[in-house]
């Protein structure tokens, strides 16, 4: 079996150019190489039958790491399938050149098969690991980038919330809002929700208890944006909001912040001159 | 007994906990408080927390009920420096301390004390909660 290798490797490349249709031939090369080889060790080091042997070992590691890659690399788990059955194909094609007698071949075919069927399943698990992980990769991300705390003025943070508020994301948006406030030593803070497509009882429960923890630190909370649906919203969910000052945009809370804090916004006197 | 100093300053009284408050200390702190308010006639009442960093619902009852307390004896209290992590805690543990005012830092707080006392005077047998 071992000194068809290149035969059965070059069979398998073949067989991949003609499936994949953006064949990446050096990048592929490596490793198919790579598999083949340590397969073909594990099948002449370890008996047939037992596929679940210390030989087999380091295949299903090279396996998986071709499947994560080649999940993050974005592709479909059908090539990543077509991939591995091409490999079987190859394999079965020179065993039946090297074996005469079919009752053999047709022994050793099976074998082959449940050994090739078993890694199939691996793979698969492997591309979904894969595609996990670039998931959470991107919830992380979302979540880090979507709480920037803004310093509007001096004393004022404004902080807005885009996207749908959830109990994991209202700790993070508290912490660093309270974070800020501390850092700034600001005594008033915004909260603009114009960003958030819905409220329901919960976001406002969230909501509320931002608020809340605001006022503990000793500085005053305005919520912005609220949109007129969400104004009925909240409303017909009987929530009570009569406790905070909501706003219904970031400038009429700016303006707020500014009566609060007794400062005045002027227009300048004197001709406009275009500098 | 350990206790917690409070200290005076003309028409205030200043406490600043510098330890981690356990239950002992913080009800000793309690009738303390409110004994030193009816000694010295004060008027106000500062309780500086920046140094606590953990604390319970028996603890922010306690700081509940002394501005509370504080309050019916005619003194205004304001609690300042309170960590965000305590603050969330608290936020959690629902008791969002209704009763009493909060400021960001000592400064804040003084200037705070200072406004309340002001206009309490002005209105002197109306206790309206004012907002802070």
């Amino acid at each position: 079996m071992k000194e068809k290798k290149d035969a059965i490797l070059d069979l398998w490349l073949n067989k991949q150019k003609a499936e994949d249709s953006y064949f990446n031939a050096d990048d592929q090369k490596e490793d198919s190489e790579d598999f083949a080889v340590s397969f073909l060790e594990a099948l002449g080091d370890s008996s047939i039958e037992d596929q679940n042997s210390r030989g087999f070992d380091k295949v299903h590691d090279i396996l998986m790491g071709i499947a994560v890659s080649r999940a993050k690399r974005g592709f479909t788990p059908r090539e990543t399938g077509i991939y591995l059955f091409s490999f079987k194909e190859a394999l079965l094609e020179v065993l039946a050149e090297e074996i005469e007698d079919p009752a053999i071949l047709y022994a050793d075919s099976l074998k082959i098969s449940k050994i090739i069927d078993n890694m199939a399943i691996l793979t698969f698990e492997g591309f979904i690991k894969g595609r996990e992980d670039v998931i959470a990769r991107q919830t992380d991300e979302i979540t880090e980038i979507s709480t920037p705390v803004i310093r509007v003025w001096d004393g004022v943070v404004a902080l807005p919330i885009i996207g749908t508020l959830d109990s994991a994301r209202t700790q993070v948006v508290m912490e660093n809002l309270l974070q800020q406030i501390v850092e700034t030593g600001s005594t008033i803070a915004i909260l603009d929700i114009s960003g958030v497509p819905a409220v329901d009882s919960l976001v406002a429960q969230h909501l509320i208890k931002t608020v809340s923890a605001t006022r503990l630190l000793g500085a005053e909370c305005i919520i912005s944006g609220i949109r007129p649906e969400i104004a009925q919203i909240v409303v017909h969910l009987g929530i009570d909001l009569s406790n905070i000052i909501t706003k219904s945009t970031l400038a009429s809370a700016l303006q707020t912040a500014f009566n609060m804090l007794k400062l005045e916004v002027n227009k300048k006197k004197g001709t406009f001159t275009n500098s | 007994m350990e206790r917690i100093p409070i200290l005076k300053m003309g028409d205030f009284l200043l406490v600043t906990i510098q330890v981690d408050l356990y239950d002992q200390l913080a009800e000793n702190l309690e009738s303390d408080l409110v004994n030193a308010v009816k000694k010295h006639n004060s008027k106000g009442v500062l309780i500086d927390i920046s140094s606590v960093s953990i604390i319970d619902s028996f603890m922010g009852r306690i700081l509940g009920n002394i501005g509370i307390m504080s309050k019916i004896m005619g003194a205004q209290s304001v609690i300042v420096g309170m960590q965000p992590a305590v603050a969330m805690t608290l936020v959690e543990l629902g008791l969002t301390l209704t009763g009493v005012a909060t400021a960001l830092n000592v400064e804040r707080g003084m200037e705070l004390l200072r406004s309340k006392i002001l206009l309490s005077e002005g209105q002197s047998d109306d206790n309206d909660y004012d907002t802070e």
